[in-house]
């Protein structure tokens, strides 16, 4: 005969330990990506994948024009969209707190931010590549700006939030003017979080592949021309991934590895970053 | 004033990208919404030579393998809300949520790759044969289970799209369980009530809003999902009862045939393809969005 209270401890057992379960399968997918990562593209790893560009089928080459146009349409795309970002959270948390057009564009942007990122690219198209007649390395960076800029303003906006109220208030105690306030007490006051921020958003835009396959396409060759196609990791990864060459295959992984690890290091660093900042704001006060 | 004034424009830009994006979809979908009308929603058809379009088989893709990852994904999220808000150990806390987090940080390329040459082979060598086996023959739910194990199609990529918005789902779900009050919990206990009694009809029932919330926001992660389902979905644009089957969803279908699309009326196609699916995101994550900033009110901080 089974008591409703045995009933009950066992019902309480066993959802904890389905939970425990739930949690240990997210953990195992994790591991066996990294796991898969690791052992299919460190093994092909080598210094002429730095060296030598995208081959030929059957021929020998590497990545280095790829990675040449990631780390460059990344760093422009940081530099358009970060300060844009960070001006629009300055604006959301400290001249426009409360008012209906915060409101209304945190709302946006909150949408923005979780938006399908291949409906960016086919924007940046129509703006850019139908108007210039071709695919350029300037349109992927511009939609891999636009792609930053959410995730800029979000984390700007939380962070300048969390800085106490009174040192803005000290600050206009002493005769100084909202701006100053803000680019003198505020923003150092906000430094490690907007780190952070800006970290998060590389970290966003350097994997990003869907709004690249209509921007800035591919190119078999190194170019350094802004108003032309340009080789990139992801696209060179989607490329040769589904490709039926196994040399071409080798080096889709061995790509997929290099950006896995640059944006997991990436993200540990931001999130060791907003731990201590953390801490400070808590004992700060 | 200077300072303000740039503050205010880069404000507008937001603004003026969220105008730039419908327009641009509207003008690129012009040709096609002109020649198909709203048929284009309910036709199967999809033929490039014949130039006849319709967009049901990849909006039926994206549904399907939405649905398939969220019914994957909502409980395992929920299990690991519950984990870590309950039963972890303190100091194990912070490690197991940011191993969960970067799931969310790997890119969807990687999911890709990983889901063609890993995820794939296992789900047509091991799961799928056995679903054909042990779920074909039943009545109803059979149709969904039948057909050659092809590995590749919209089973592999709702599971794949599971993992992919397990990480968003659950850290909504753990903000917003841990902001039901402590005092209610206590309530609880002091009735008799087990751990799991005050999770399932306290905690749930109160942040019941957040949660759903968080669904709707891994839904409109998974309807909007491009590159790990490009890899996985096989491609092919027909409606298939089967779950086994190859399909296609907007995304990847605007992915893989965008760059070769040849003649106006093809591209244009697409770009109505992607125009459903911002209309279709954006109402999702709107309403998502509506649900979480209600709680927020109600509680504090924002998810």
């Amino acid at each position: 005969m089974i008591t409703v209270l045995q009933r009950r401890r066992v019902m309480n057992f066993v959802a904890f330990a389905a939970s425990g379960v739930a949690t240990a399968i997210g953990l195992a997918v994790l591991v066996a990506i990294l796991w898969t990562l690791l052992s299919r593209g460190l093994g092909a790893l080598s210094l002429d994948v730095f060296r030598q560009s995208t081959p030929a089928p059957g021929s020998s080459g590497g990545l280095a024009n790829a990675i040449f146009g990631s780390v460059l349409m990344t760093l422009i795309g940081i530099l358009i969209g970060a300060p844009i970002g960070l001006l629009s959270g300055t604006y959301l948390a400290e001249y426009g707190r409360g008012s209906r057009l915060a409101t209304v564009v945190r709302f946006i942007n909150d949408v923005l931010l979780s938006a399908p990122s291949i409906i960016i690219g086919l924007f940046v198209y129509t703006l850019l590549v139908v108007r210039m007649g071709r695919f350029s390395a300037i349109a992927g960076a511009v939609s891999l700006a636009l792609i930053a800029m959410p995730v800029m303003v979000r984390s700007t906006e939380d962070m300048l939030n969390l800085v106490p109220r009174s040192l803005r208030e000290g600050s206009a105690a002493m005769g100084a003017q909202p701006w100053r306030t803000i680019l003198r007490i505020v923003f150092p006051a906000a430094r490690s979080g907007l780190l952070t921020g800006l970290l998060l958003s590389v970290a966003r835009i350097s994997g990003e592949t869907a709004p690249l396959l209509f921007t800035a396409l591919n190119n078999q060759f190194w170019s350094g021309d802004l108003t032309r196609p340009m080789a990139n990791l992801p696209v060179v990864i989607f490329q040769f991934a589904m490709s039926p060459y196994d040399d071409w295959q080798k080096l889709a992984w061995v790509g997929a590895v290099l950006i896995t690890l640059f944006v997991l290091l990436l993200s540990i660093l931001a999130r060791a970053i907003a731990s201590m900042f953390g801490q400070h704001s808590q004992t700060g006060e | 004033m200077l300072f303000r004034t740039a503050t205010l424009v880069s404000v507008l830009m937001v603004l003026a990208l969220l105008a730039g994006v419908i327009l641009s979809l509207i003008y690129g979908a012009w040709p096609a919404l002109r020649t198909f009308g709203l048929s284009f929603i309910t036709r199967e058809k999809w033929n490039p030579v014949t130039e006849i379009f319709g967009a049901a088989g990849p909006l039926y893709g994206t549904l399907v393998t939405s649905v398939i990852a969220l019914l994957i994904a909502v409980p395992l999220s929920f299990g690991i809300a519950v984990f870590l808000t309950e039963t972890c150990p303190r100091w194990l806390r912070g490690p197991i949520s940011g191993g969960i987090e970067l799931l969310a940080s790997i890119p969807s390329i990687v999911y890709g790759i990983w889901g063609l040459f890993v995820m794939a082979p296992i789900l047509q060598h091991s799961v799928q044969p056995w679903l054909i086996d042990h779920l074909g023959p039943l009545p109803l739910i059979g149709p969904l289970f039948r057909g050659p194990p092809f590995g590749i199609g919209l089973l592999t990529a709702g599971v794949v799209l599971a993992i992919m918005v397990l990480p968003f789902i659950s850290s909504v779900m753990r903000e917003v369980f841990r902001m039901a009050p402590t005092s209610l919990k206590e309530a609880a206990y002091g009735l008799g009530a087990t751990q799991w009694n005050v999770v399932w009809q306290v905690v749930l029932p109160w942040s019941r809003a957040g949660v759903i919330g968080g669904i709707m926001l891994g839904l409109g992660r998974a309807l909007g999902e491009t590159m790990a389902v490009t890899f996985v979905i096989g491609n092919a644009h027909r409606i298939n009862l089967s779950l086994l089957a190859p399909a296609t969803t907007i995304s990847a279908a605007i992915a893989n045939e965008f760059s070769e699309a040849v003649g106006d009326l093809y591209t244009s196609a697409l770009f109505y393809l992607g125009l459903l699916l911002f209309v279709l995101t954006f109402g999702v994550i709107a309403l998502a969005r509506l649900l979480l900033l209600r709680l927020e009110r109600a509680g504090a901080g924002r998810v």
